[in-house]
This record gives structure tokens, sequence and C-alpha cells, in this order.
């Protein structure tokens, strides 16, 4: 039990997605404008990261390993990612509308979301059993989701100061980032 | 001359990092050196370069529902072919770099430049946009790379400029890159402000 809060708790805060390992930095900047824009995406990173490791998992160890095809590792991943990412579409559309309305229009921005085939690849490499596999995926995501909540409130209020011209928009966003790094740094303290 | 201007361009009025600001996550992850950051930017120029003369040649070959997925093939197969050069004859390279070569693939400097540039153009003018946009890159991470290097541990290529207890560790840690990366764009937008 120990073993998955450490991993919570590392994925979240101490090794943050955005913050420590510069995965997933185009979502990050591009849809931290508006809280509720960066809720959704958030939700739709969680749910596509967790069947997207599912699916990459079973796909290392039961195909790729056994038929020494590891070469193959970084195409059947970045494959498997756009496959699914089109099939959960069709199928929230025809299952349930509402969830489509709110997460559809991430879902195509997410195949080519670097932290998606990310964390497949660093779970492989880890070679981590199956169900610390989908929590690191699921926290990780949370992590995620953390970081695009933080960054759009603080954007929201930034709309509102005069900033110098050169650093309006990414400048000044790549900054508050920057700053927000330095605060999620004082928790490599933490061991669990 | 006409692909003198393609290569340019892509140095310079459309630079991929600092005007469309696009393939973040290797620009901030592999710079904490200047030479990491030279190697990622020569690695994804080769990338750059032979998918984008590929996809020039098969573009009317490809039904256009499906031209995304064979897009992301033809990248994926030369960042395959890459890391096993890489791991075969710069493996110590290739730790240091790590994750972010695989990551090439989810690059969007090279989807993108397939899709409005390779898609549309010749073979030798794709093999130039490949070129100017890869030799932007590089000189964006390069110049990235040398700063944070530069303030965080006072060297540049290894070579010190001033003793080690001057630097700031900061700039090689993670929020040095944000907030370099941040004041590098914002001197790029008032240096093109002027030119305009």
């Amino acid at each position: 039990m120990l073993i998955y809060l450490s991993i919570i708790i590392t994925a979240i805060l101490v090794n943050n997605i955005v913050f420590a390992q510069f995965l997933g930095i185009c979502p990050f900047i591009g849809v931290s404008k508006k809280l509720d824009s960066a809720v959704g995406m958030g939700l739709a990173v969680t749910f596509v990261m967790a069947i997207a490791t599912l699916a990459t998992w079973a796909v290392q160890w039961l195909l790729l390993e056994p038929f020494n095809l590891g070469y193959l590792q970084t195409i059947a991943f970045i494959l498997i990612i756009a496959i699914l990412v089109q099939m959960l579409e069709i199928v929230m559309k025809k299952i349930s509308p509402s969830l489509y309305a709110a997460l559809g229009v991430f879902l195509p921005l997410i195949t080519t979301n670097c932290a998606v085939l990310g964390v497949a690849i660093i779970v492989a490499q880890k070679a981590m059993p199956l169900g610390q596999s989908i929590v690191y995926a699921v926290a990780t995501a949370l992590g995620f989701t953390l970081a695009l909540v933080l960054m759009a409130g603080i954007r929201e209020q930034l709309e509102l100061v005069d900033v110098p011209r050169p650093m309006r928009g990414v400048p000044i966003a790549l900054i508050v980032a920057g700053l927000l790094a330095m605060a999620f740094m004082g928790f490599s303290g933490i061991s669990v | 001359m006409k692909y003198l201007e393609i290569i340019f361009n892509g140095i310079w009025r459309s630079n991929p990092t600092f005007v469309l600001v696009l393939g973040m996550c290797p620009t901030l992850g592999t710079t904490s050196s200047a030479i990491t950051g030279l190697s990622m930017g020569l690695a994804t120029m080769f990338v750059l370069m032979c998918s984008n003369t590929s996809i020039s040649a098969i573009k009317s070959l490809v039904p256009s529902q499906v031209r995304i997925p064979a897009y992301i093939i033809v990248i994926a197969s030369f960042v395959t072919m890459l890391q096993m050069v890489m791991q075969a004859w710069l493996p110590s390279l290739n730790d240091a770099l790590g994750i972010f070569i695989p990551l090439i693939v989810v690059n969007c400097i090279l989807l993108g430049r397939a899709e409005m540039f390779a898609s549309k153009n010749s073979v030798p003018a794709s093999l130039c946009d490949g070129l100017g946009i890869g030799l932007g890159f590089t000189f964006a991470l390069t110049l990235l790379g040398c700063l944070r290097e530069a303030l965080g541990a006072g060297t540049i290529f290894g070579a010190r400029i001033y003793p080690e207890e001057y630097g700031s560790l900061l700039f090689i840690l993670a929020p040095g890159a944000f907030i370099v990366l941040g004041f590098l764009i914002a001197a790029f937008n008032k240096i093109r402000g002027c030119e305009e």
C-alpha cells in the first residue's frame, strides 16, 4: 500500500510532469487561459492517459517483449494512442453525449500531447507492474491537471495587469510557470 | 535563390521556438547545457529533413482522409532509426537526452511542417524547409543551452568563463528553463518589433 502512496505523492508533487519533467508543455501553455477549459483538458488527459497506459502496458509485455520487437516501441505506442483517442471520441459521442460535449474538443489535441506517450514510455522503461503503472498514470495526469488549474487561475488574474508589450502572451506565461516550478521544488524534500 | 529564402525564413522569420512557439517540451527539457541543446536540435533537424522529404515525395499517393496517421508513421519510422543509431554509436548522449529522443515523434514542429509545407510543396523545397526550420530550432536550443549553462555553472560548452561558485544552480534546474526561455522570447519579440 505504501508504494502506491509514494507513487501518487511523487507523481503529483515531487516529480510533477509539467514543472519537473517538462512534458505536456504545449497544452499547458495553450489551454491555460480559462479555468473551466483547464479543468476540462485535465480530465480528458486523465481519462486518456489511464486507458492509453493500460493498452500500451499490454502491448509492451504481451507482444513486444515476448517476440523481441522492442525496437518497434515508439511506432507501436504512438499508433495505439492515436487509434485509442479516435475510438474514445466515437464511443463517447455514442454513449455519453454530455461527457462528449464537455471533453470532446480536447480529444484531438491529446494525440500529440507528449505527456501521454511520455508516461507510456516511462512506465515501460521502469518495467512497472500493471497496478503501479495505472496508479502512476492517473497520479501523473492529476499532477498535470493541478499544474493547468493553478496556471489558469494565475493567468485569469494576469489579464488585468499591464504587462510590457514584448512580454505579453507566451513570455509572461513562461516566467509565471518558472516561479511555479520554483515553488514546486519545495516539495523535493518529501520522502514517503 | 528561392531555396535560400526558404532556409532563412525557417531560421528567422518563422523560427519554430521564438515565433511559432512549438516543440516546447524538448526546448525546456534538454537545454540544461549547451551541448545537450545542440545535440537535441541536430537530432530533430535530421528527422525533420528526412520526414519532410519523404512526405513531400509521397504526397500524391496518400489519400487526404488518412494523411495524418500516414505522416505520423513516416515520422515515427525515422525517429526509430535515429534511436537505433544513437543507441549504437552515441550511448552517452542517448542517456543524456533520455526520453526526449522517442518523444520527437510527438514534437508538433514535425507534424506541423508536414501538414503546412511538405504536403503542398516540391521535394527540394521541402528539404530546404526542413533544413531551415531544423537550423532555427537548433539555434534556439543552443542559445538557450549556452545561456543556462553560463548562468548556472559558469561554463559554455564546458569552457569556463567565470568561477563555479558564482553560478546560480537555479538556471540549470527546471525553473531556470522557463524563466530564461520567457525572457529570450520577449527579447526576440522586441528585436522583431524594431525590424517591422
